[in-house]
């Protein structure tokens, strides 16, 4: 170990999270192999190595002979702040070697407060912020995950985006590097051909060209770069690479335990959803194949807790056969087996019921709308009978935690429906007073609002988020018809949800307030403790920019979108169409009842998957 | 059911895993190599394992001890190579068996404490050090469990102490009290930062060597 980063460590909080040397981490001879692979995430250890995805491109990459794949994650500001006092360089956790002597980094982006911490994590690697000042091949800087669909904001610090999902697509890339290394290629001829590859973004390759009143009047693919950037899918399931074999963190992490993700996309089609549109179409794993790699990754990390997880699982078609094949094996090994990201049915509470063993932990749902009629609007296809009827469940069965999750400011929303949020927080009350198993022990319940942020690829892109003083308004006036003692009110910080609506639906311009706000120290923006939304503010004046025009601006239909060179297949016809129908307050039935039509078909020649 | 005990080293990155986190680590330990252990008999049950005497986070130490309960009968002595293929780095079985003594018994430790010196180490540092340790009396402060500090006597935990000189290291190697009361042996090096200033190390490494019996001889 680095002499200098073991006396840091002797200073710092919860130095192991940046000692390396866990169960399975890879270690290969750097002698061996040709592509060295820093994969960073722009957040702290715990975080990070809960992340599914990131565990499996891990995977993906270090089965590649000759490959290695070392992880990078953002230092907590106590650590960032020795780093820089010693001089020592950002470092991967698996060889200790600084991470400005890699061949490729690669960023892992799931939200768009990560963004300073991207540029945090370059500058301790001592690397310039720009692309264009970068002009070696080496190191060469990639960027994927969901904030990627979207990558203007960081079009100018990052060489390419990967857009969709990487299982395939990063390997491609990661050959064509080394094939480019190989043959001495410089930095614009590897990225003219790495454009060529499916789901690749050289946002260099793109002149973004701006109307007066600030809107995109064009964009220019140069050089041979297509027109659209298709996002990339696994198609089968199945086959796609699980990490099964893992590595084990000797520290505790936010998601400690095995992962089973039983399927991906969504049949739901929440308006507001990003996840719900981009991850498109629904694809499963069969049950058997979950039920092996259950076992087998329970085996391999002695880890006693296994979730099954994707966006809404109780719409796995097989999730009884499923928990009944795992329920002996978890039995005999002590394994507790949860559900997140249940639906507020009675099927899931049955469900629930029969898995909770022992400790009753804390009940979650997620109505985000206080008005069948605004639930209606953003298609959230719950009803609050179905919800009551879940609480009577959980209340009856002995549950006394119940936290309820809304959304101030979705489009349409009235005082009507703020207040309809209190009343089913006096509903809930109701319910439990009824029907709890056990009075003496009280009720927690806890509702919590955050504040609507339109995403890109949504059926909300166009819309406005709503003003800071509307938004804070809405606050108050929930606040005041919450009246029961046993009812906890938190809603959302409004800085943070401001920033991450100027962010999601920003323009290339933002590169310069990105870099203005991280001069200004902004770093671990996506902790509120470490966020201040005047270094941002002040950012957006040096650069004459207005943070309301992006957050606060309705777009009209004929707008060019600043991140149209991308594809989700999902299209912006059927994203209209699902805007109109919210306005009149009119559901969409899920993809499995009825398709409609929403483009995700293309994918695989017109026919959805189904099951 | 049978009681065994692990001998083990821990040190490089392993040093940085807490407490707590390496009862975690060990658990699972146990559950890759297949290895059942018997759980409490409570609402919530819990395989039994406890470590002898916590180590603490940065000291590397070649003697820690594990004790804990195996569901079958076993003498344990294949552990060690079982278990070292699911270990993470820095963290190594050297012996597994039924114990004899109990950890109560458990009553110094051997231990080397490194004081590093940049700059190489000042002149006539190692006779004032061992002059000072070896004193009628050597008080430092400490913070007690009511966040106060306080001045306590160490001399009387420290049972032997020699000291050998390197390019840059002056060595400490001490014998300690382990426990009722014990004494952290980096605290040898925090009576040197307070009475002898000028000779402030600018790093200290402490490693456990040895476990010992009241009677100096080696506890397993």
């Amino acid at each position: 170990m680095d002499q200098r980063l073991e006396r840091i460590l002797s200073r710092v909080q919860k130095p192991a999270r940046y000692a390396g040397g866990e169960y399975n981490a890879v270690m290969k001879n750097k002698h061996e192999v040709d592509l060295r692979f820093a994969f960073c995430f722009p957040d702290t250890y715990e975080i990070g190595m809960s992340n599914l995805g990131f565990r499996i491109l891990y995977g993906v990459l270090n089965n590649m002979p000759g490959v290695w794949c070392e992880r990078v994650f953002a230092p907590w500001a106590d650590m960032e702040e020795e780093m820089r006092a010693a001089g020592l360089p950002l470092f991967a956790l698996e060889s200790g070697d600084p991470v400005g002597a890699f061949d490729m980094i690669g960023f892992s982006v799931g939200y768009e407060m990560a963004y300073t911490a991207m540029l945090n994590m370059l500058d301790l690697a001592g690397l310039p912020l720009r692309s264009q000042d970068r002009p070696d091949l080496r190191p060469l800087v990639v960027a994927g995950g969901t904030a990627m669909y979207n990558a203007e904001p960081v079009a100018d610090f990052i060489d390419l985006a990967l857009i969709g999902e990487g299982e395939e697509l990063l390997p491609e890339v990661a050959a064509l590097f080394r094939r480019a290394k190989g043959e001495g290629w410089d930095k614009p001829r590897f990225l003219r051909e790495a454009a060529r590859i499916q789901g690749v973004y050289v946002p260099s390759l793109y002149d973004i060209t701006y109307n007066p009143d600030g809107t995109v009047r064009a964009i220019t693919p140069r050089e041979g770069a297509p027109e659209k950037v298709v996002k990339r899918v696994v198609h089968h399931m199945d086959s796609a690479y699980y990490p099964a074999k893992t590595i084990v963190p000797s520290t505790e992490i936010v998601h400690d335990r095995v992962t089973l993700e039983v399927f991906r996309g969504c049949i739901r089609g929440c308006r507001f959803c990003q996840a719900g549109y981009v991850y498109r179409p629904v694809r499963c794993r069969s049950r058997e194949v979950l039920a092996r790699y259950g076992r087998e990754a329970v085996c391999d990390s002695g880890y006693q807790e296994m979730t099954l997880s994707s966006l809404s699982t109780s719409d796995y078609p097989e999730l009884v056969g499923l928990c009944d094949d795992l329920a002996p094996f978890c039995e005999e090994n002590h394994v507790n087996l949860s559900l997140p990201s249940l639906r507020a049915d009675n099927f899931s509470m049955e469900l629930m019921q029969r898995l909770q063993k022992g400790r009753k932990a804390g009940l979650t749902f997620a109505p985000e709308a206080g008005t069948q009629r605004l639930r209606d609007a953003i298609n959230k296809n719950v009803t609050e009978e179905a919800l009551t009827e879940s609480l009577r469940t959980a209340f009856a069965g002995g549950w006394n935690s119940v936290k309820l999750y809304f959304m101030l400011g979705l489009p349409t929303e009235t005082d009507e429906d703020v207040l309809g949020i209190a009343e089913i927080a006096s509903h809930a009350v109701h319910t439990w007073r009824e029907h709890a198993a056990n009075k003496n022990r009280g009720l927690r319940l806890t509702v919590s609002t955050s504040w609507f942020v339109p995403k890109p690829f949504t059926a909300f892109q166009w819309e406005p988020q709503i003003s800071r003083e509307e938004y804070e308004r809405r606050v108050r006036l929930l606040r005041e018809a919450i009246t029961a003692k046993a009812v906890t009110y938190n809603w959302h910080d409004g800085d943070t949800s401001f920033l991450e609506a100027v962010l999601a639906r920003g323009d290339r311009r933002l590169g310069r307030v990105l870099e203005g706000a991280f001069r200004r120290g902004a770093r671990l923006d996506a902790w509120s403790d470490r966020f201040d939304l005047n270094r941002w503010l002040e950012a957006f004046d040096e650069c004459g920019l207005d943070p309301a025009f992006y957050a606060n601006r309705e777009r009209g239909r004929e707008e060019i979108l600043p991140w149209s060179m991308i594809s989700c297949y999902v299209t912006d016809d059927y994203l209209w169409r699902q805007r109109e129908l919210a306005h009149q307050s009119a559901a969409t039935p899920d993809c499995r009842t009825h398709c409609g039509g929403c483009g995700a078909g293309a994918v695989e020649g017109g026919e959805c998957y189904h099951g | 059911m049978g009681k065994l005990r692990l001998l083990f080293v821990k040190e490089g990155r392993a040093v940085y895993i807490s407490h707590l986190d390496l009862l975690r680590t060990f658990q699972r330990v146990f559950l890759r190599q297949g290895l059942v252990l018997r759980h409490s008999q409570g609402f919530h049950p819990h395989p039994i394992l406890s470590f002898a005497l916590p180590l603490p986070v940065g000291q590397a130490s070649d003697c820690e001890l594990l004790d804990f309960e195996t569901a079958a009968d076993m003498d344990g002595g294949d552990l060690p190579e079982r278990l070292n293929r699911f270990m993470p780095a820095g963290i190594r079985a050297r012996s597994c068996y039924v114990p004899v003594w109990p950890v109560r018994e458990l009553a110094g430790l051997e231990c080397r404490v490194d004081l590093l010196y940049d700059g190489g180490v000042p002149a006539g540092a190692a006779e004032r050090i061992e002059a000072l340790l070896t004193g009628e009396s050597l008080v430092i402060q400490k913070r007690t469990k009511r966040k106060a500090m306080a001045d306590i006597d160490i001399r009387p935990m420290l049972h032997s102490l020699s000291l050998s000189e390197e390019p840059g290291v002056l060595r400490l190697h001490a014998a300690v009290s382990a426990q009722n009361p014990g004494m952290n042996p980096a605290l040898l090096a925090a009576a040197v930062e307070r009475h002898l200033p000028e000779l402030r190390p600018d790093f200290v490494q402490v490693r456990r060597l040895e476990l010992l019996d009241g009677a100096g001889g080696v506890f397993r």
